[in-house]
């Protein structure tokens, strides 16, 4: 028996794709904590990056930001507010957020700072006023940029919501978390290969973004 | 049982104990994958063609949750700390290959011209010219792959209790010491911390020709150069972004 014979016996398995501890309703579950990370993270760093980057101040303390955010380990994190919270969505939300945080205001600060001088000069130059530069000359050419920093901490998101269920919330992680537990490891491993498989949905998904969102005229570059 | 530093005895460790292991259990990933990672980027450096394709494999192994990974793997080397340093070895590559390619890559031409017009061959060249050169690209690559290995290890705790400081967390749970879950993330966050530090003072030392004020003088001379239209294309490395995958620079559990 190798990985790919149990992968393939849990999902031959019919009692594993509907009712309570189905794979559908796990894996909107999982869908749903992510999404509302993602969310939260993007609505606080979005803005924060743009703006610094837009002005280009602020680097330093940014950078200080998202370190002392990434040295703060998710799991951890999690099991803390678990236990100083008890039973929410909050203690699965506040570690997604914190992982969420640093690679979105980052890339975006990057993104928008190292847009090329000239378009910027010559919209000042015509006089644009300083929120329409912003989004109409530098944001449209960070996109790729700004796009790939969301995407990672989508990836990110993703694959940490697993935890979740390590403090008895639902999602994906159930079946590795109960299949450790039950010394069910093809439940373990049916489990793992559906969060790497979410994983590389979530990156197809933002390939098609890119495609969809970011100018030809930039993406030629 | 209620200080930061006395630990339960079922972890069968003391807290510098734990501190010690979950040091040995991050860094050393940290430092295999550096050493795969530098002939790896070399030959992306000299063979063009190959550099596309390992960064998407490299991004499609980063989309791979670290958990999944482990599970994965206790299959061949059971519940043991092999299980969690192999992955976090992998997760390291994947974050320096990119890193130590754009560094040698900004290496001007002028100056390998130099070097070769000076006679210095091909492996001096790179040891003596192109690496340390790319040593703050390479560093900043170390920082991003140290902090989220040390970090990352605590998930380990999950498969058998593998996650040295991570260990704590399961104790806080089942005896309910919020304070176990303190000291287990305040001595992670600082640990990591420490080691950036660390890697930021390493880095200074091993380019002195770089200044600490550097930084803040090329912001202020990129600033200035705005109005003055600076050549166009900002950093070396933010050029192919929009094409390949652009490397996933972080990762927590």
């Amino acid at each position: 028996m190798n990985v790919f014979h149990f992968v393939q016996a849990f999902f031959s398995d019919g009692a594993h794709w509907h009712g309570y501890d189905g794979i559908p309703r796990r894996m909107v579950e999982h869908l749903q904590y992510s999404a509302a990370a993602l969310g939260v993270a993007a609505a606080i760093a979005l803005p924060i990056g743009l703006v610094t980057g837009h002005t280009g101040r602020g680097g330093n303390a940014l950078a200080f930001v998202a370190t002392a955010a990434r040295a703060l380990p998710s799991f951890g994190l999690l099991v803390l507010m678990f236990v100083l919270m008890g039973l929410s969505i909050l203690p699965v939300m506040i570690p997604l957020v914190v992982l969420a945080v640093p690679p979105i205001l980052v890339t975006t600060y990057e993104a928008v700072r190292n847009v090329d001088a000239s378009p910027v000069d010559a919209a000042r130059g015509m006089g644009m006023h300083p929120a329409k530069i912003l989004f109409q000359v530098e944001l449209p050419v960070a996109l790729p940029l700004i796009l790939s920093g969301l995407r990672s901490a989508a990836i990110q998101i993703v694959s940490t919501a697993t935890i979740a269920a390590y403090v008895s919330l639902g999602g994906l992680g159930r079946y590795i978390v109960d299949g450790l537990y039950q010394r069910d490891y093809e439940k373990v491993v049916g489990g793992a290969a559906l969060v790497a498989a979410l994983a590389l949905l979530v990156l197809g998904l933002f390939w098609a973004v890119g495609r969809a969102v970011v100018s030809p005229g930039v993406r030629r570059r | 049982m209620n200080g930061f530093f006395d630990m339960p005895s079922d972890l069968q460790h003391t807290w510098l104990g734990l501190v010690g292991w979950h040091l040995q259990e991050s860094l050393v990933p940290v430092l295999a994958g550096l050493l795969v990672a530098l002939p790896v980027a070399q030959l992306c450096v000299r063979f063009n063609w190959l550099y596309p394709p390992v960064l998407w494999i490299t991004t499609v192994l980063y989309a791979v949750p670290s958990l999944a990974f482990f599970v994965v793997l206790i299959d061949y080397t059971g519940q043991s700390q092999t299980t969690v340093m192999i992955p976090l070895a992998l997760y390291s590559l994947v974050v320096l290959v990119p890193a130590i390619v754009d560094g040698v890559r900004s290496v001007p031409a002028e100056t390998n011209a130099a070097a070769v017009a000076m006679g210095i061959g091909p492996v001096r060249r790179y040891l003596r010219v192109q690496l340390p050169i790319a040593v703050p690209a390479i560093f900043a690559g170390l920082r991003v792959a140290t902090v989220s290995s040390i970090s990352l290890v605590s998930v380990g705790a999950l498969i058998g209790n593998q996650g040295a400081l991570g260990n704590l967390l399961a104790d806080a749970m089942f005896y309910h010491r919020p304070i176990l879950a303190v000291s287990s993330v305040v001595t992670t966050a600082v640990l990591a911390i420490l080691a950036d530090a660390l890697l930021v003072l390493a880095r200074r030392l091993l380019t002195p020709w770089q200044p600490p004020g550097a930084r803040a003088a090329a912001r202020a001379a990129r600033r200035g150069g705005r109005g003055a239209g600076r050549p166009s294309g900002g950093r070396p490395h933010s050029r192919d972004a929009g094409e390949g995958p652009a490397p996933a620079l972080e990762r927590v559990p």
